[in-house]
């Protein structure tokens, strides 16, 4: 099979997720300013130190530029007064029942494999999941909080999470994404709408896997979520992140913000399976996934993990970060990112090394076919003082096809000279050869890629918790349909 | 089983088979040896199906059907077997993942069932054995960091999993000890039965004093210039091919 038959038929895979739910919205009218921060808060009963906030963030970002050309990837000006900050259906339901949640939104959560009945259970899956489903601008159901609440663990929208912990939000809010932090950081917390709160006490291990599934559905929206984890002294979390948007020919803006603290002693598992709508094979709509995601290792001998894996979005800018601040604590970032047809992913992550016998390890897998380009960017830093920091990272890209790119910009800045740090970065193409191979045993085309691809990514995959991997098998499978000819 | 009629092909132009007859029916083995470049390796290439090749005559028919016309993977679900003379390396795939891959591919192509755990690990175990294959390299990715012997060991195990009804081995034995070339002998030899057949592509008589053939032909310059019985492999050996290079650049000059 040459470069050219590969490349001659692109990608005719169905983004399965694309459907839209007719609920009735109770949406903002498009425009961003004062006036709008001050509704959003007013509409959310915020207390006033948030109002605050949030002006603040607001007023920091009309002094800032744009990065609209941000690793030279050019995408159409944003217009910001052409979006609407708050978009929520109608029927709020309270959060005792979910008799009161509207059928409509039950239905589209069910339809995208995420059930909001307790007694439920993900298909196949053994274990519980405990979900806060998030539906544009709101929260509309968060399953197991009494379950949680026995154990003394939060789970629950950022919005509640505000109004009935506010000493929790109000210390921890901002301290690891400064407003100040970036251009969207700030937007989102000036507009922030929902998102999830989770609050792990000393000496507690979460019992079930924690997620949040966030799901866009009106049009002219953006989604800008905050999700804020906080384990403390020996605590332990997993935490899954779960996305998708329907089809539409528009861009749409999505700039969240994670943050996660760990105490000592304390573990943070952060996985993310990201499947935005990432637009139709000429690159038109999908997803402006742009995303401030950093995690700090407070206490001593704590540990943050992000395993992702990115298929979606028309351009993703993303780099979950650590900040390695406690002695002896580590870090680690596992990535798979594939992008496919006009795709764009610039993905990566900072490790900060300010601790001593501080860990690191960074392992990303890209995958390219189509027109598409995917960037590894990655700043590793040790900074004074952090003796015997430790880095290891391994950066390897697979191409399919002759048209699409893969590049890796590793920054690493060592300011103390006991640092071991270490980069091993391979390209490599799917083979015709190997293609071949598995055929002549009798696999065809796509299952074929799909295994080469599983294999490829297995080191990343293995650390998903066991029912997301599979999923994300699937998923990688899915985004790549077509993609040899 | 398989009848291969005055079949030409080309690769970026240049013709290298150019006219091959012949005919295997079930139960046999047939040996064909050449020197490099006579088109030994590129006769099994278009056989299986890699598309690098162009047929520009000929037909070739496989159990009834037309070979040429059918995909890659539908060749290898309708009992044709490749063992590469370079196997490939897949990482982070288990063997045995890859393996229950394909017998369920070619499975569900013929209307069965997927194996069961159960008797899927009990024809590992079985045919492991039969290839000596080590317990580690069965799971271990495909072919990744196998050295040249137990790449070869892993085609002959694969077949012996996959069970086709013909069997290819394309210089199976070039790069293999005694042990790894009876290994493979003893895996053809256990295999064959009344119902399949094996082409051995080789360059050596030697395999052939381990794998018996009922037929020998010798392919020089795109054409099978020679065909006898396993007694003309020993002549040719004896001869060498440059008896065989002179006597038919003679011919065709």
């Amino acid at each position: 099979m040459s470069d050219n038959t590969i490349l001659d038929e692109h990608i005719n895979s169905e983004y399965k997720w694309g459907f839209t739910t007719d609920v009735e919205t109770d949406t903002f009218p498009k425009g961003l300013n004062e006036d709008v921060v001050r509704a959003l808060s007013a509409k959310k009963q915020e207390p006033e130190w948030l109002l605050e906030f949030r002006l603040k963030a607001f007023r920091h970002w009309l002094t800032m530029n744009e990065p609209n050309h941000w690793a030279h990837i050019p995408y159409p000006k944003i217009d910001f007064q052409d979006i609407s900050y708050y978009s929520a259906p109608k029927k709020k339901p309270t959060l005792k029942s979910l008799d009161e949640v509207d059928p409509e939104l039950i239905k589209t959560f069910e339809k995208l494999g995420i059930s909001l009945e307790e007694q439920k259970r993900l298909t196949g899956v053994e274990s519980n999941i405990a979900v806060d489903a998030v539906f544009d601008s709101v929260s509309v159901k968060t399953t197991f909080r009494e379950t949680l609440a026995e154990k003394g663990i939060i789970f629950c929208s950022f919005s509640e999470a505000v109004l009935e912990h506010p000493e929790l939000v109000k210390k921890f809010m901002g301290t690891v994404v400064p407003y100040t932090d970036n251009y969207y950081a700030a937007l989102n917390s000036a507009v922030f709408s929902d998102g999830s709160f989770c609050y792990i006490p000393k000496g507690v291990r979460c019992p079930m896997e924690l997620s949040t599934y966030f799901r866009i559905n009106s049009s002219g929206t953006g989604q800008f979520e905050r999700t804020l984890i906080v384990a403390d002294d020996d605590a332990y979390v997993s935490y899954l992140e779960g996305c998708t948007a329907p089809k539409r020919d528009e861009n749409q803006l999505h700039a969240a913000i994670v943050e996660i603290i760990a105490h000592k002693n304390a573990e943070v598992k952060y996985s993310t399976v990201q499947n935005w709508y990432p637009g139709d094979k000429d690159g038109k709509g999908g997803i402006f996934n742009f995303v401030t995601k950093r995690g700090i290792c407070l206490g001593d001998r704590a540990k943050i993990s992000w395993t992702q894996v990115e298929t979606g979005s028309a351009i993703t800018w993303k780099y979950p970060s650590v900040i390695l601040k406690g002695d002896n604590s580590i870090g680690e970032f596992y990535s798979v990112a594939v992008t496919n047809n006009r795709q764009e992913a610039d993905t990566g992550t900072k490790m900060i090394h300010i601790g001593k016998n501080t860990r690191s390890t960074i392992i990303s897998k890209g995958i390219s076919a189509g027109l598409s380009n995917n960037s590894y960017r990655g700043l590793v830093q040790v900074r004074k003082g952090a003796a015997n920091a430790r880095n290891f990272s391994q950066c390897d890209s697979l191409l399919m096809g002759d048209q699409c790119g893969a590049h890796t910009f590793p920054y690493i800045e060592i300011k103390d000279k006991t640092a071991i740090v270490e980069h091993e970065a391979t390209t490599s193409k799917i083979g015709e050869d190997q293609l071949f191979y598995c055929r002549q045993r009798g696999l065809d085309t796509e299952k074929a890629v799909g295994l080469i691809v599983n294999g490829y990514c297995r080191e990343v995959l293995n650390k998903l918790p066991m029912e997301f991997a599979v999923e994300a098998q699937k998923l990688l499978a899915i985004s790549l349909e077509g993609s040899v000819g | 089983m398989l009848t291969i009629k005055n079949l030409h092909a080309a690769v970026d132009g240049k013709e290298i088979l150019k006219g091959i007859n012949l005919t295997i029916r079930p139960g046999e083995i047939h040996a064909i040896m050449g020197p490099n470049g006579s088109g030994k390796s590129t006769l099994s290439s278009v056989l299986a199906g890699r598309e690098d090749y162009e047929i520009t005559e000929g037909e070739v028919i496989f159990n009834g059907k037309d070979l040429l016309e059918l995909e890659t993977e539908d060749r290898a679900r309708e009992g044709l077997f490749l063992a590469f003379q370079y196997p490939i390396e897949i990482p982070g795939v288990s063997n045995v993942n890859f393996l229950k891959t394909a017998i369920n591919e070619i499975r569900a192509y013929h209307g069965q069932d997927a194996i069961s755990p159960k008797e899927f690990l009990e024809k590992v175990k079985e045919k492991q054995k039969l290839v000596e294959l080590d317990n580690k390299l069965a799971n271990r990715s495909v072919n990744e960091g196998f050295s040249g012997g137990e790449k070869k060991r892993n085609e002959i195990f694969q077949m012996a999993m996959l069970e086709p009804k013909l069997a290819i081995l394309d210089e199976t034995d070039s790069g293999l000890d005694i042990d790894a070339l009876r290994v493979v002998a003893q895996g053809v030899n256990t295999l064959k039965n009344k119902d399949n057949a094996f082409i051995v592509i080789t360059h050596y008589q030697r395999l052939l004093d381990y794998i018996v053939p009922d037929f020998v032909h010798i392919l020089y310059n795109g054409r099978i210039v020679q065909s006898g019985g396993k007694e003309l492999a020993l002549e040719l050996e004896k001869k060498g091919y440059e008896e065989i290079k002179k006597q038919y650049d003679a011919i065709s000059a």
